[in-house]
């Protein structure tokens, strides 16, 4: 085990504090690795363990030393909460300059990502990578078509350097007007095209604010636009929408940006929708964690900590940018322009909500893959920044692509049929957007992508997804659904109700909170039983046949063999009944005493669930056409622990799937 | 909901008025609608007699009698006419153990936990006034429930405060040094004009259109629904965990002991047993805890969250105990064999109904208005096959063990599929509800087609597999 920085690697006698009661601790030794922070129990039945990749830590906090040892806090981007006692003021100070250091690479290269090997050849590599192919994508869309093409402009990143080298924008859009739009605009993020409807020409187009200040203009732009416009003959005029607070665009003229001026150009509708800058939404996530937090809060605690700290209003700003869009492409036919400062973080969560309302294919897992990969990872949607992959200025980071992800899960809690994919899976991608150990979301661009030949180097996530992609299925999910086919529509007028506070993901790691049997996992058992039953009927079936003389004989091994079935079926479902008590100790101080055995009984429980389902997977996965998604109506998060694969343990399990294969 | 309608004419509106207001709060209990209503296809006295608590009373042990001290409603008015009791119990001292409790609401046995004998009972208020006076007999019938050397715990759903204030009115709780075996929890649950209030708040804040994102967290919070929901819960659980984990006897009351009383222990028998979540076990706790037990349905029912503020008995416990149940099914969604639609059928019946369950206040009101004989019961209707299919919870599997929710704040959720029944459009989540029992009942046919002549065995083998596991 390679031992970080001049520290040892090693401290024993720690405990780990549970979160929701602080009295239960389990006692184990801390090592340090070159990757991760590991805490094993000493308790010799279970040696439960617990990995943390440095790359997941977000904050070290080390608390005032008291009576028992010297407190470590580690929060963690995905939400887990750690909470060591360390016995030695010195170890734990030595712990906590380590773990500085080593949560903080300043380098790309000392990321998880160019040390984790999966042991798969270069060609497996290579074909993880193509799995998502984005010219593939605007081929499905129909493009090339008579109204757009793709241009070369941008081939050696001259034009934008933060933009793909391969862009999609009108025919008509000549290159000289393409680069006179980018001059006029923030970082030169020229209109280019996100999404395209077939059936009626309307086109979703993104950009950066213009620089128009307080009356500039420029002619190419005012070209480009006309040149969106025209690309739908069915529609004479155009929305621009700037997601922008109309404060805040204002503002940003007086710095010679700004928006859009309708009387300079023809014909466009221009429209304000408030979504917040990355500072609120950091904040805002800010407050809503520490309500996670909270040791027993009251009811009114909860929700006025969750009014306070206006996550949800967010949410439900950015999923109103996105339907206003979706309605204006799906029902008014009319094509959209979306910018805000930048172009690179709200415009990417509106039109990635806005495409996933409109088109089902994004509700695929395949589709949702392509959704990230083409609004986010290829427009320049700053990962690194954002997520603070590598130590850089606190200011950049902010929870952009969590917002995204949280409203596919509001949609999915409103749409349980409409997602081939299941809760686990947005957990997961969110996890390894923070979690460095695939090279997908690494860099800030395309560009800076391509120079660290990312491709020859690392893997790729959505290959490793796309294996194990029986565990990310929803079993209610039907490809001839009525809702799987057609374009969603939210609920708008008064339906605040409609978005909940998601605890499978900010309380994720808290168990004992999410419902105590899957509701997902069930169906998926029920699903693979019923299927296997079937196939098994047809074998039978043809047997019987051929051996219709022999019948006796025949009805005995059937007999047999659907006992078998029987029990398989059963126990499945019947271990996924497990459940557990839980403390309710905050209304019970005046208690005298409590079993000891509860976290094992869960743990023991859970671990069961997993290998059942485990052993079941292959044949899942061998019929691909086998649906998906969210489970929902009673019951939310898979995520309840049984069969998360990864993320408990941030490496154990994803290193265990590799090595089996 | 809310119904609008426009009629031509003031003077006809307010005929109409006038004549809705005067149907809709009829005062005779025997004019009411479920004495007239006759559904060809149920028998009238189908149903009233299914759940006896004579056939409750064999799964107990011999230190428990069934006592038909009531038998004409004497000893206590709200108490059904058979109740069950210690055995060392005489009739005569519970007839004296029934003065000094409120109402004449003796400690009668309200759940027997089987896994190791102990068991909840329930009472109202002891009576012992400014005076500090005591009860020989409501003593000893608490002390014979304790064996050598074991202690109990009596949980008061007041606050302390409001136990020792009751004193002040006659009504009070038991001193520590008369009950020195029993010790005392308070858990203060809301009831009567509060609870009104919160719901009638809720369903405003829900039916307010010009309420905006940023502002119904704090609208939701100061309804404080949520917060009564989780309060019953955590006390049930506390209930329950005394039975089952301490191993000790419990006493449950508050005052009058019709209310709060019977939310908790209803509650802490549906987490506990499993016989309580089936559907006609959950008929069995409802007809024992809240109709037999004398739940004032006329007086807490009558005009739900619209109520005039002069009904001062309304208060919708029973639909908190509801919500509870809701809650329980949403985190344990296997565990419970009913879905929804009957909590949502039982909150119609309770309020407005054409059958007589949940008509009158009590058993020996139920008695003299001859309920039994000239209505129909809820339960003959819910249980025709056609009807019962629609409140079948399709994931419903045989769960032995205790089911123990969460009862952080992040757990509890509004329940949306009745306050929002006439709001939102729930289409797509009922395709995802017919969706599940197509899957599942998918995988039942072609276990029957294929297992042919299955063994019945298997729900055995399963069962001694998960205790196994344990």
């Amino acid at each position: 085990m390679k031992v970080a920085g001049n520290t040892k690697g090693r401290v024993e006698n720690v405990r780990l504090l549970d979160r929701v009661s602080s009295r239960k601790a389990a006692l184990g030794t801390l090592y340090l690795t070159a990757t991760h922070v590991i805490f094993v129990e000493n308790a010799s039945e279970t040696r439960k363990e617990t990995w943390v990749l440095h790359s997941q830590i977000s904050s070290i906090e080390k608390q005032a030393t008291t009576a028992t040892g010297c407190p470590l806090l580690i929060r963690c981007k995905n939400f887990q909460v750690i909470h060591l006692i360390i016995p030695q003021e010195r170890d734990c100070h030595d712990v906590y300059i380590s773990l500085i250091r080593l949560a903080r690479p300043v380098k790309y290269e000392e990321l998880y990502c160019f040390s984790f090997n999966p042991k798969l050849d270069k060609e497996e590599r290579e074909r993880g990578w193509k799995l998502v192919d984005l010219n593939e994508e605007y081929n499905r869309m129909g493009i090339p078509n008579n109204y757009w093409q793709i241009s070369d402009v941008n081939r050696d990143y001259g034009v934008c350097d933060s933009y793909p080298t391969e862009v999609y924008v009108p025919k008509s859009a000549t290159a000289h007007i393409i680069v006179g739009s980018s001059k006029f605009r923030s970082r030169r993020r020229f209109p280019a095209l996100s999404y395209y409807c077939k059936d009626n020409n309307t086109s979703i187009c993104r950009s950066s604010q213009p620089l128009s200040g307080f009356s500039a203009r420029c002619l190419e732009d005012e070209q480009m636009l006309q040149a969106i416009r025209k690309a739908n003959p069915g529609s004479d005029f155009l929305y621009v929408v700037d997601t922008r607070p109309k404060l805040n665009a204002m503002a940003n003229r007086a710095a010679g940006k700004g928006y859009e001026n309708e009387d300079n150009y023809s014909n466009i509708k221009f429209q304000f929708i408030g979504i917040e800058n990355i500072h609120v939404m950091r904040n805002s996530l800010q407050k809503m964690l520490e309500v996670c937090e909270l040791k027993s809060p009251s009811m009114s605690d909860f929700l006025w900590g969750l009014e306070n700290s206006g996550w949800l209003k967010h949410i439900k700003a950015i999923m109103d940018a996105g339907i206003f869009i979706a309605k204006a492409v799906a029902e008014e036919g009319v094509s959209v322009l979306v910018h805000c400062s930048d172009g690179w973080d709200r415009t990417a969560q509106v039109c990635s909500v806005a495409s996933l309302l409109l088109d089902p294919y994004y509700r695929t897992m395949k589709g949702f893959m392509v959704l990230i990969e083409k609004d986010w990872v290829s427009f320049g949607h700053k990962f690194n920044h954002r997520y603070g992959n590598l130590d850089g200025d606190p200011k950049e980071i902010s929870p952009v692509i969590d917002q995204f992800i949280e409203c596919v899960w509001q949609l999915m809690e409103q749409f349980p049929c409409a997602f081939e994919f299941n809760e686990r899976f947005l957990i997961h991608v969110q996890h390894h957007i923070y979690s460095c150990q695939f090279g997908n979301f690494l860099c800030n661009s395309q560009k800076e992508r391509r120079e660290l030949k990312i491709q020859e180097r690392t893997y790729s996530l959505w290959a490793h997804l796309w294996k194990n992609r029986a565990d990310y299925l929803n079993p209610l999910y039907r490809s001839d659904h009525s809702q799987t086919q057609a374009t969603l529509h939210p609920q708008i007028a008064s339906c605040n109700f409609l978005y909940k506070f998601w605890s499978g993901m900010y309380n994720r790691f808290e168990k004992g909170m999410h419902p105590r049997q899957s509701v997902t996992d069930y169906l998926m058992a029920v699903k693979e039983e019923t299927q296997q039953l079937e196939e098994e009927l047809e074998v039978l079936g043809e047997r019987l046949a051929s051996l219709q003389k022999v019948q006796s004989n025949d009805n005995k091994v059937k007999s047999k063999q659907q006992d078998q079935n029987k029990e398989l079926g059963r126990s499945t479902s019947n271990i996924s009944l497990a459940n557990t008590p839980q403390e309710y100790n905050s209304n019970l101080k005046s208690f005298p005493s409590r079993s000891p055995s509860q976290g094992d009984e869960e743990d023991s429980a859970l671990i069961l669930t997993q290998d059942n389902l485990k052993s079941s997977d292959p044949d899942l996965s061998a019929n691909s056409d086998q649906e998906s998604g969210v489970e929902d109506l009673s019951c939310r998060s898979p995520s309840n622990g049984g069969c998360l694969p990864s993320e408990d343990s941030g490496k154990d399990s994803d290193e265990a799937v590799f090595l089996a294969v | 909901k809310v119904l609008q309608l426009e009629i031509p004419g003031m003077e006809e509106c307010l005929n109409v008025a006038s004549s809705i207001e005067a149907l809709s709060s009829v005062d005779s209990v025997m004019m009411l609608y479920p004495f007239f209503y006759r559904p060809p296809s149920l028998r009238l006295e189908a149903g009233w007699h299914l759940f006896p608590l004579e056939r409750y009373y064999q799964q107990i042990t011999s230190q428990w009698r069934l006592s038909s001290i009531n038998r004409d409603f004497s000893a206590c008015p709200t108490y059904p006419p058979a109740v069950i009791v210690p055995a060392a119990v005489d009739d005569e001292a519970l007839r004296k153990a029934a003065r000094f409790r409120q109402g004449g609401r003796f400690p009668v046995l309200s759940y027997y936990h089987r896994k190791n004998g102990t068991v909840m009972l329930r009472s109202s208020q002891p009576l012992t006034g400014p005076n500090r006076k005591r009860c020989r007999e409501d003593e000893l019938l608490l002390g014979t429930v304790l064996d050598e050397g074991e202690r109990g715990f009596i949980i008061d759903t007041r606050s302390a405060q409001a136990a020792k204030q009751a004193r002040m009115t006659g009504g009070g709780t038991e001193p520590k040094a008369s009950y020195p075996r029993w010790k005392r929890l308070h858990r203060p649950l809301e009831r009567g004009r509060p609870l009104q209030e919160s719901f009638a708040k809720l369903v405003d804040a829900c039916n307010d259109t010009a309420l905006t994102m940023d502002r119904w967290l704090s609208r939701l919070e100061s309804c404080r629904w949520l917060s009564h929901v989780k309060a019953a819960l955590s006390t049930a659980c506390l209930a329950a965990q005394c039975l089952d984990r301490e191993e000790a006897c419990v006493l449950v009351h508050g005052a009058e002991g019709t209310d709060t009383t019977l939310l908790v222990t209803a509650l802490a028998q549906l987490i506990l047993d499993p016989g309580c979540r089936t559907l006609a076990g959950f008929q069995g706790l409802l007809e024992r805890e809240w109709i037999e037990a004398g739940h004032p349905f006329h007086l807490r029912c009558a005009r739900s969250a619209y109520s005039h503020a002069r009904l001062k008995q309304e208060a919708p416990l029973f639909l908190l105990f509801l919500d509870c149940v809701w809650q329980l099914s949403r985190q344990f969604p296997f565990s419970l064999e009913f879905g929804e639609q009957l909590l949502l059928t039982l909150f119609d019946n309770a309020y407005a109904s054409s059958y007589g369950t949940f008509l009158g206040n009590n058993e020996k009101e139920r008695c003299l208005c001859k309920v039994k004989e000239s209505t129909h019961s809820l339960w003959a209707w819910l249980n025709e096959p056609g009807e019962k299919k629609k409140y079948l919870n399709p994931l419903y599997s045989h769960n032995a063990l205790v089911i123990w929710p969460s009862v952080e704040p992040q757990s509890i959720q509004l329940w949306q599929g009745l306050f929002f029944r006439w709001i939102r459009s729930s289409e797509y989540l009922d395709e995802a509800w017919a969706e599940i029992q197509r899957l599942v009942e998918n995988d039942d046919t072609s276990v029957e087609e294929s297992a042919g002549n299955g063994q019945s065995q298997a729900p055995l083998d399963t069962t001694a597999q998960t205790e196994n596991k344990r």
